[in-house]
């Protein structure tokens, strides 16, 4: 549904973005995570045509970037960074605007339909100035949606709203890709990006990595699996090195933290070996890295 | 067209629940009708005496003879010379309401933030351009023509002299008001659109934008200095200048409005 190959975007002697390279797959949440300044927005802008490419090419929904944007933008939804929407004129009328601009065919239909699945129907003749900036946020994506569009791009969705509104606004994300709809998710919020998204893109004016959040975590550090033990010391330590696929043990109060490549083959043996060696143990479970982690790790690599 | 329609609603919608604009469409047009009837009201009694004699108006032959016709007493003529004074200043009706409203929808839609969805929608540049001058071109040609129609009817009632009524309502206000009119309103629009794309600053397209009265300013006060008369060939060749340039700044807007610039350039 988008393929970018070697897109670059250069404004004077700043290079927002470097040759990205992408594939997100129709029905796939992707998640495109970096820091403030890392491109996103950038890269979100020449996605939907608004802005050109110095250089490399795009397919958006099965059009040419630059050569087709009239069509692209008949096929992808943007939820932009601030809501933007027309403070004076009512939720229903800002609606009914870009029905028009969408060229949907049934405008109230359309309408009606996202304001009540948004919550927003009893406060349709609202002045949208008047709206939370969590309402505010929900009709911008509802006006993003009224076209059906084929691809959504959704810029920061829950940026500056409060856990309540953030907490909604991601329910309805759900909704969405359980509708199977191919979203394109910039965010920050990196809990958000793994309860949601297939798969993560960490960028930086160019894109470090690609793949699912689980990989992410194991292609950054490893699997790691916690031994909880009455009493740990370094003969255990020294007894596990002695595995070849024992990438690294380390000793925590009473806990091994051994890496593993494999750890529901490897355990079995792990645990035997430390049976015979005369140790107790308590459980045993997966460290589990969060997101955060790996997202970090992966920005001060790159 | 229907995207175009959309535009134009929108505007109307958003930008006349702006105070200053609803002042600026209102109070201008209604300020320089309310002059030169005042004009004609006050000099209405010194109207009608010396009939015959253009020379006791104490004007120049060369303005009598473009603004009064024969059989207008030289009181009657200084009247009418008076009024055409005015018509510069009318003229500025046509020209800061759609600079207001041009400022304030494109300007308005930068603040706002809400160019950027606008943008990513299917509507082409031009379509935008369009929808965005006819909201700030119709309000002001309308709300001209209202002015001058309210000036003719008062006319109409305060003036009884048949010659003298359509001496003050000639061809060149005619010309003026029917032609110059809606060409200084496009004028002012695409002016207000090319400085609304190029500057960095909100603010900044609001005031430059305003520059564009000065050519008008510039006419009136020339005329009251004696530097031209405004006679029906002026202001005719002023109509086939204003067509000219209205035709190089419309090319200029749609040039100049890049959507790009406009959404990485603006703070």
């Amino acid at each position: 549904m988008i393929h970018a190959n070697k897109l670059t975007k250069v404004f004077g002697k700043i290079t927002a973005v470097e040759e990205l390279d992408l594939d997100v797959a129709e029905g796939e949440v992707f998640g495109f995570l970096g820091p403030n300044g890392a491109g996103k927005t950038t890269t979100v802008r020449m996605l939907t045509c608004l802005i050109g490419p110095t250089r490399g090419t795009a397919m958006v929904a099965g059009y040419k970037i630059g050569q087709q944007d009239i069509e692209i933008r008949r096929r992808v939804g943007v939820l932009t960074e601030a809501p933007g929407m027309y403070d004076n004129l009512t939720a229903e009328n800002n609606l009914h605007i870009y029905a028009k601009l969408y060229e949907v065919k049934d405008v109230k239909g359309q309408v009606d339909k996202y304001l009540k699945m948004l919550g927003l129907y009893e406060r349709r003749m609202d002045a949208a100035g008047t709206f939370s900036k969590g309402m505010k946020q929900k009709l911008a994506i509802a006006r993003a949606l009224l076209h059906e569009p084929w691809v959504l791009f959704l810029d920061e969705p829950t940026a500056g709203l409060d856990p309540e509104a953030s907490h909604l606004v991601r329910e309805f994300i759900e909704e969405l890709k359980k509708e199977g709809r191919t979203i394109f998710l910039c965010t920050h919020n990196l809990d958000e990006a793994d309860r949601l998204c297939d798969r993560i893109g960490v960028f930086k004016s160019r894109l470090l990595v690609v793949d699912t959040p689980a990989n992410l975590r194991t292609s950054t550090f490893g699997r790691k699996v916690v031994f909880h033990l009455v009493r740990a010391d370094e003969n255990l330590s020294t007894t596990l090195k002695k595995f070849e696929f024992v990438k690294n043990v380390k000793i925590v109060e009473n806990k091994l933290i051994v890496t593993l490549d494999n750890p529901s083959a490897q355990n079995p043996e792990i645990i035997r070996a430390l049976v015979q060696s005369g140790a107790d143990i308590q459980f045993v479970g997966e460290l589990r890295h969060s997101l955060e982690d790996v997202y970090l790790q992966l920005v001060k690599q790159g | 067209m229907d995207k175009i329609r959309t535009i134009v609603w929108k505007e109307w919608a958003e930008v006349f629940k702006n105070r200053m604009v609803i002042f600026t469409v209102a109070f201008l047009p209604l300020i320089m009708t309310a002059i030169p009837l005042g004009i004609i009201f006050g000099t209405r009694d010194i109207a009608g005496s010396s009939a015959g004699n253009n020379s006791a108006s104490g004007l120049p032959t060369e303005m009598t003879q473009s603004m009064c016709p024969s059989g207008l007493s030289g009181s009657d003529c200084l009247q009418v010379f008076l009024v055409s004074e005015f018509m510069m200043l009318f003229m500025l009706v046509p020209v800061a309401i759609p600079v207001t409203i041009a400022a304030y929808s494109i300007v308005g839609e930068k603040t706002t933030r809400s160019l950027e969805p606008l943008l990513a929608t299917p509507i082409t540049t031009v379509e935008l351009l369009i929808g965005k001058c006819l909201a700030a071109v119709i309000p002001a040609i309308l709300a001209t023509y209202t002015a001058f129609g309210i000036f003719a009817l008062g006319s109409w009632i305060i003036v009884k002299n048949k010659t003298l009524l359509l001496a003050l309502l000639d061809a060149r206000w005619l010309i003026a008001i029917f032609l110059v009119g809606p060409l200084l309103a496009i004028m002012a629009v695409a002016f207000a659109v090319m400085i609304s794309s190029r500057v960095n600053d909100p603010r900044v397209a609001e005031q430059v934008s305003m520059v564009v009265i000065v050519p008008v300013l510039a006419g009136f006060f020339g005329q009251i200095a004696g530097l031209f008369v405004l006679n029906k060939l002026i202001i005719s060749i002023v109509a086939v200048v204003m067509l000219l340039l209205d035709a190089l700044l419309l090319f200029l807007a749609t040039r100049i409005f890049q959507r790009e610039h406009i959404l990485t350039r603006w703070k």
